[in-house]
């Protein structure tokens, strides 16, 4: 059934300049779930999401995805920005091409871009050049895109930070209704009211170490770390 | 100075009675300096989009390469492009020397560097915004380029405007290839050239101007035909 | 690819298709010839009369005397059709052509400044004329460029006794260039210049420019036409060639090339039949 999970992440360390920008890591995720990453501003978060999603090389430790797929692990994947970065094409056109990327069949295509559409809401806006589209809009149409390609896991990069609330709202409904249909979601936020909305497990980094890891509720309730309590609690760290 | 105003007279005469001969060289000039751009963003888009895109050892070498052969005067290239197509040359085989296809074949030659190295530029930016996407879907290398040059198509018509102009314009490198032969090889530009030798300031101002005419009509109907494709793909936010 | 891509593709193609030039598979022959042939008009005359003739195209690649043997040395010309005796002789010499005829000849004028500063108009004598320009060291136009009159020049300085190499970028301007510009030059700078009688009537932007000096037997230029070898370069078209060549030389060929004339006058003498020219 699964592709390329369970994912073991092993003593992940990245270094620019001689400074550890992710120091040690590990973790795993299993299927189906949603992982929030948390953290301050400069935690590791974005790094630790492209190292995973194969954007960027670690300078140690391993990134082992374990399924049967994993020598293409990026194919069952997909990723959205936090500036979702859409071709210049029409909205339709856009979700059209990353579908033949993947090596969907033309005569399938046409359905699933109708439907991935839909499902966002931008049925209307179909021949819209993406560049003209709003903040919202551009963000809702990067996760049909994603959500398009049927990946076993997607990543998320501050889906809702720059969003206006409606938008946001909007985004996080997409977020639920493709984690509701089988995806693994593995996203960084520092939006706290998101995270407790939408995960089920709770990564908490600080200065590119793994602080605490423990699932969404109990992290809530009573985060076992000091700099994750001084975090919840709304401190500067 | 006289001249200039008297080029501006012979210019009119010129268009008003549009004789065989002028007819001849114009649509020459056109068609050859037309189709070395179109062989030559052949060429020269993917290249350029390869050196934007690519790491490879010696690619910062190739960029000041193409960027140094930008400048490459034109009498270089005919006189190199001479050599080849020389009968003692190893392309004299072809018989292209004199012809059409040699004045072509030499203006490809000018005006590859200069569209790569635009092209490389415009591409260049266009990738900083596209990379982490077209590798998150895992776009290959061919289909990388494709996506760029296709994407950043209204951005590179800069380029390719930029190369006709260099072709349009040069006389060095069709006076050699082609050699000037009346009703065969005779273009707007080598005309220019023997009016001038000739003595005749006032016919050869007003070939020039007809010259600039033509590369004025031609960078209006690129740009119109830029706005009319740029509104349809972007249409104004309803 | 995607549909627009293909179309994209498709329209490139079309335009290209649209662009190249046909491929003219006619019957032509080319002639490696000088500026002052070109320039002058004469082939402009003589050519139509050939064409319909023979229905032989004649394509005629004007350059500089130098240049113009470089190109039949090459292979790139079928017919060689200067006015070097010399540099001829020596072409015939390596085998590059079986035979050299001789067409016709022109004469060269020295013009000048109207103010003559030189003194040296209504001179009969050219070597003469040019000692006294380098004495006055008043300003003197030269090709410079290795073409038949560059040459013609340089035999009158030698023949003066002035080695005006010395002089170059002083009073001895070396233009680099064909006739006419070095006209143009020297119709700029007042100067002095060689220059062949029959581009020099149709040049027009003479300013103050004048003929100074003519009528020298030793300003006479003869034209001489040469086949290429075709076994030195097998695909010279020696066939159509040598219509053209025998045509210059035939009474026809000649009665044609006295026939051209600017203002009434003459520009060249056919002397296809005096022997050693």
């Amino acid at each position: 059934m699964s592709a390329i999970l369970p994912l073991s992440v092993r003593g992940l360390t990245f270094r620019a300049d001689g400074r550890a920008l992710l120091d040690d890591v590990s973790f795993d995720v299993e299927p189906g779930g949603c992982v929030a990453i948390m953290g301050p501003n400069g935690a590791g978060k974005s790094l630790t999401l492209r190292l995973l999603h194969g954007l960027a090389a670690p300078s140690a430790g391993a990134v082992l995805w374990q399924g049967p797929r994993a020598a293409e692990a990026r194919m069952h994947q997909a990723m959205v920005f936090q500036r979702p970065i859409l071709l210049r094409r029409s909205a339709a056109a856009n979700i059209d091409y990353a579908l033949s990327v993947r090596g969907v069949a033309k005569a399938k295509r046409a359905e699933r871009v109708a439907e991935a559409l839909e499902q966002a809401g931008l049925a209307e806006l179909r021949d819209r050049n993406a560049r003209v589209l709003s903040g919202g809009e551009r963000q809702l149409l990067a996760l049909a895109r994603a959500s398009a390609l049927n990946p076993e896991v997607l990543f998320l990069d501050e889906p809702t930070a720059s969003l206006a609330p409606a938008a946001a709202k909007r985004v996080e409904q997409a977020i639920v209704a493709i984690h509701a249909a089988g995806t693994t979601i593995v996203m960084a936020t520092h939006d706290l009211g998101q995270a407790r909305r939408l995960a089920d497990e709770i990564l908490f980094l600080q200065d590119g170490r793994l602080v605490e890891r423990a699932a969404a509720s109990a992290f809530f309730a009573a985060p076992k770390s000091r700099e994750a309590h001084a975090y919840l609690k709304g401190e500067l760290l | 100075m006289r001249e200039i105003a008297e080029g501006f007279a012979a210019a009119l005469k010129m268009i008003a009675r549009l004789d065989a001969d002028l007819v001849q060289i114009v649509l020459l000039s056109v068609r050859v300096s037309l189709s070395a751009v179109i062989l030559a963003s052949l060429v020269a888009l993917p290249l350029g989009a390869a050196l934007a895109v690519f790491r490879f050892p010696g690619r910062r070498a190739v960029v000041v390469l193409v960027n140094a052969l930008m400048g490459l005067p034109p009498v270089v290239v005919g006189l190199v492009v001479y050599l080849f197509l020389s009968r003692s040359g190893p392309l004299g085989f072809l018989g292209w020397l004199f012809t059409p296809a040699a004045m072509i074949a030499a203006q490809t030659v000018l005006v590859i560097p200069l569209i790569a190295a635009v092209a490389r530029q415009s591409i260049a930016e266009l990738w900083t915004e596209y990379e982490d996407e077209l590798r998150s879907l895992g776009v290959g290398p061919l289909r990388t380029l494709a996506t760029l040059i296709w994407d950043g198509r209204f951005a590179l018509l800069t380029a390719v405007l930029a190369g006709f102009g260099r072709a349009a314009a040069e006389v060095g490198a069709v006076i050699m290839v082609g050699g000037n032969i009346a009703h065969v090889t005779r273009v707007m530009t080598t005309s220019i050239a023997l009016e001038t030798a000739k003595g005749e300031l006032a016919l050869a101002m007003g070939l020039g101007i007809l010259l600039m005419a033509i590369s004025l009509a031609v960078n209006i109907a690129a740009y119109a035909i830029n706005e009319a494709a740029r509104g349809r793909a972007a249409p104004e936010k309803a | 690819m995607t549909r627009p891509t293909i179309r994209f593709a498709a329209a490139i193609l079309a335009l290209t298709a649209l662009a190249l030039p046909a491929g003219a598979a006619e019957r032509f022959i080319t002639v490696a010839s000088t500026t002052s042939t070109e320039q002058s008009g004469l082939f402009k005359h003589l050519l139509p009369v050939f064409e319909k003739k023979t229905g032989i195209e004649v394509r005629v690649v004007a350059v500089g005397t130098g240049q113009a043997i470089k190109l039949a040395e090459k292979g790139d010309a079928d017919v060689l059709f200067v006015h070097h005796k010399p540099s001829e002789e020596k072409f015939v010499a390596e085998g590059w052509s079986i035979k050299r005829l001789p067409v016709m000849y022109n004469d060269f004028v020295v013009v000048g400044p109207a103010a003559d500063p030189a003194k040296v108009k209504g001179m009969k004598d050219t070597a003469g004329a040019f000692k006294k320009i380098a004495a006055a060291k008043a300003p003197f136009a030269s090709r410079a460029d290795k073409s038949g009159t560059h040459l013609a020049e340089l035999e009158f300085w030698k023949a003066a006794g002035v080695d005006a190499k010395t002089a170059s970028g002083q009073w001895y301007k070396e233009t680099g260039s064909g006739m006419g510009p070095t006209l143009n030059t020297a119709a700029g700078m007042d100067a002095y210049a060689l220059a062949d009688r029959g581009t020099w009537l149709s040049f027009t932007n003479r300013k103050s420019l004048e003929i100074a000096v003519e009528g020298d037997p030793k300003l006479f230029n003869q034209y001489g036409v040469m086949l290429v070898n075709k076994a030195k370069h097998p695909h010279v078209k020696d066939k159509d060639g040598q219509v053209f060549v025998d045509w210059l030389v035939s009474p026809e060929g000649q009665k044609a090339i006295a026939g051209y004339k600017i203002n009434g006058q003459q520009l060249f003498f056919p002397n296809a039949n005096q022997a050693g020219a």
